[in-house]
C-alpha cells in the first residue's frame, strides 16, 4: 500500500510525464485537440440549439391567443366585470381589454399611411369597432375550457362573437409545431452526440494503440497499471481542458459577433444574450464533456493492454 | 536464486498450425552472483526462459522459483514488484522512444517510489558508468545502437536489482560495441548482481569462461562451470 506521500509524488510524477509527452507529440496534440473541440462543439450547439428552440417556442405561443368581441350595446362595467371572472379561471394566464376608442386609435395609428384605409373610415362615419378581450392561456389545449367558459348562455346578450373556432387549426398546428421541434431537437442531439462520442472514443483508442509497445515496456519494467495508465488519464484530462477554452472562445466570440444580428431570423432573438444567459452552463458542458470523454475513453482503450 | 524445475512450456500453434515444444523438462538453478551464459541455436527455448523469468507468460508445466518465492504463484497485482527485482536487457533495447536516456533510466527510479535527490543523483552516476553522460538529454532515435544498448543496461541495474537478464543483448551490435557490454556486464557481475546472458555469439562464450548452459530443442544438453560455445 502506498503512502499518501509516495501517492503524491506518483500523482506529480504522471501529471509531469503526461505534460511533456503532451508537447512532444505537437502533430498528434493538434489532431486530439481538434476532435475533442469537434465534440465539445456539438455539446455546446446541442445546448443552444434546445434553447433556441424554446424560444422560439415561447415566441410562437405569445402570439395564439382568442379574442372576444362584445355587442355595440355592452356596458363597459359588464364586459369588466367578464374581464375578472375569466382572470379567475386557472387556465387563463392573461387577458387584456380593447375598448372601442383604443382599437379605433389603434388601427388609425396602424394604418395611417395608408389613405384608401382612412378614407373609408370617415365614409363610414362612425367607430366601427367593437370592444374586446384578448384572451392568453398557458398551453393550446387550456384554449378549449376558456371558450366553454365563454359559450355560456349568461353572456349571449353581450358577446358578439369569440373567434377561437376559426382559429383553432392554426392554434392546434403551431402547438404541434413546437413540440415536433423538440422531439426533432432532442433526437438530433442524441444521434449527434453519439456520434461526436464515437470519433473521440477512436481517437483516442488509435493513440493508445500506437502506444502499445511503450505499454508493453513499461509493464516489462515494473511499472504499476495505474502508472501507465496515469498519463494517458492526465493527457485525456489537458486535452479536453485545452479543447473546451478553445471552444469557449469560439462561441463567445462567435456570438458576439452575431449579436442581435439573428434578429432577422426570429423578432428578438440575440445570439449574445443566449449565450450569456448560459455562460456557466456552457463553462460547465463544455469542461465536463471535454475531460469526461477524454478520460473515460483512456480508460476503456487502455484496459486491454493492462491484462496480465 | 533462480531455480527452473522441470519446466515444459507447448505453445498450442506454431507457424504451420501444430503445437510445438519451445522446452521440454528444463531443470537447473543459478546461484547468487553466478554469471551464466545460455547458448543455443534459433528457437532453442533461450527467451522462453526469459519471458517466463519475467511471468510474461506461464509454462505448461513445471515450476519456477525467484529468490525462494514461485513466480506461478505471484498475483499479477504484485507482479510489477516481482519484475522490479529483475533487470531486463533486450536485442532490440524497448527503450521507451519518447523519453529522453536519462528519462528512461530515471523512469525505473520513478516506478521504485525513488526522491528527486536520489534520482538526479544516481542516474547521473549510472550515465557516467555506461559513458553517456554527454548523450543525456537525447531520445532513443537519436542514439547509435551502442549507445541505446548501454542507456538499456543503465535503466537494467539504476534500481540495484537482483539479477539482471540479458536477452542477445549484442546480437545488433558491431565487435567494439559487443565487447564495451560484455566487459559492462562484467562489471556488474562483480559487484554482487546475478547476471544470465544469453546469446549466440561463440566469441563471447568462450572468452567469458563463466558457467554455461547450452539449450537444443527445448531441452538443456549441456550445463558446465567454464564451459564453451559447443553445439
Amino acid at each position: 500500500m502506498s503512502s499518501p506521500t509516495n501517492m503524491y509524488i506518483d500523482f506529480q510524477r504522471v501529471v509531469k510525464s503526461a505534460w511533456k509527452s503532451f508537447f512532444r507529440d505537437g502533430g498528434m496534440l493538434a489532431a486530439d485537440i481538434f476532435i475533442m473541440l469537434l465534440v465539445i462543439s456539438a455539446a455546446t450547439s446541442l445546448l443552444l440549439l434546445n434553447d433556441l428552440s424554446n424560444f422560439l417556442a415561447a415566441e410562437l405561443q405569445k402570439k395564439v391567443d382568442i379574442s372576444v368581441y362584445f355587442k355595440e350595446a355592452s356596458l363597459e362595467s359588464d364586459i369588466l366585470t367578464l374581464k375578472e371572472d375569466i382572470e379567475k379561471i386557472p387556465e387563463v394566464k392573461g387577458v387584456e381589454y380593447l375598448s372601442k376608442e383604443k382599437a379605433f386609435d389603434y388601427f388609425t395609428e396602424k394604418h395611417s399611411d395608408n389613405p384608401i384605409l382612412m378614407e373609408a373610415l370617415i365614409e363610414v362615419g362612425v367607430n366601427p369597432f367593437l370592444a374586446s378581450l384578448n384572451i392568453q392561456a398557458f398551453t393550446a389545449s387550456q384554449y378549449q375550457a376558456v371558450a366553454d367558459f365563454l359559450a355560456k348562455p349568461d353572456f349571449k346578450n353581450i358577446i358578439e362573437k369569440v373567434d377561437y373556432y376559426q382559429r383553432k387549426p392554426i392554434i392546434d398546428r403551431i402547438f404541434s409545431l413546437t413540440s415536433n421541434l423538440k422531439t426533432a431537437g432532442i433526437l438530433f442531439s442524441i444521434i449527434l452526440a453519439f456520434i461526436s462520442i464515437l470519433v473521440a472514443f477512436n481517437t483516442i483508442r488509435l493513440a493508445i494503440y500506437n502506444a502499445r509497445e511503450e505499454i508493453k515496456i513499461q509493464r516489462l519494467v515494473g511499472a504499476s497499471n495505474w502508472f501507465i495508465r496515469g498519463p494517458f488519464l492526465a493527457q485525456g484530462v489537458i486535452t479536453g481542458f485545452f479543447a473546451a477554452v478553445i471552444a469557449f472562445f469560439l462561441f463567445f466570440s462567435g456570438s458576439f459577433l452575431v449579436g442581435a444580428k439573428a434578429g432577422f431570423l426570429f423578432t428578438g432573438f440575440n445570439a449574445f444574450n443566449l449565450f450569456m444567459s448560459n455562460f456557466w452552463l456552457l463553462i460547465f458542458v463544455q469542461l465536463l464533456t471535454g475531460i469526461g470523454i477524454g478520460v473515460i475513453s483512456s480508460l476503456i482503450a487502455i484496459r486491454k493492454y493492462l491484462k496480465a | 536464486m533462480v531455480k527452473f524445475q522441470n519446466i515444459s512450456k507447448i505453445y498450442p500453434a506454431c507457424p504451420g498450425g501444430h503445437p510445438c515444444v519451445a522446452l521440454d523438462d528444463v531443470s537447473f538453478e543459478i546461484k547468487p552472483k553466478e554469471f551464466v551464459s545460455i547458448v543455443g541455436r534459433s528457437g532453442a527455448g533461450k527467451t522462453t526462459l526469459f519471458r517466463l523469468l519475467l511471468a510474461e507468460e506461464m509454462p505448461t508445466q513445471g515450476e519456477i522459483f525467484f529468490d525462494g518465492n514461485d513466480i506461478l504463484n505471484v498475483k499479477s497485482k504484485h507482479l510489477p514488484l516481482l519484475r522490479r527485482q529483475v533487470g531486463a536487457v533486450f536485442q532490440d533495447y524497448k527503450l521507451l522512444p519518447n523519453k529522453t536516456a536519462y528519462e528512461n533510466i530515471a523512469y525505473i527510479m520513478e516506478i521504485i517510489g525513488a526522491s528527486d535527490e536520489e534520482i538526479s543523483r544516481d542516474v547521473s552516476d549510472v550515465l557516467e558508468v555506461v559513458g553517456l553522460k554527454n548523450r543525456a538529454n537525447n531520445f532513443p532515435a537519436e542514439l547509435s545502437g551502442g549507445e541505446r544498448q548501454r542507456v538499456a543496461i543503465a535503466r537494467a541495474l539504476i534500481h540495484r536489482p537482483k539479477v539482471i537478464l540479458a536477452d542477445e543483448p549484442t546480437g545488433n551490435l558491431d565487435p567494439y560495441n559487443t565487447s564495451d557490454i560484455i566487459q559492462l556486464l562484467l562489471k556488474i557481475n562483480e559487484i554482487g548482481t546475478t547476471v544470465i546472458l544469453a546469446t549466440h555469439n561463440k566469441e563471447i562464450i568462450n572468452y567469458l569462461q563463466k558457467r554455461v548452459i547450452t539449450l537444443d530443442e527445448g531441452k538443456v544438453i549441456r550445463d558446465e562451470e567454464k564451459g564453451r560455445f559447443v553445439i
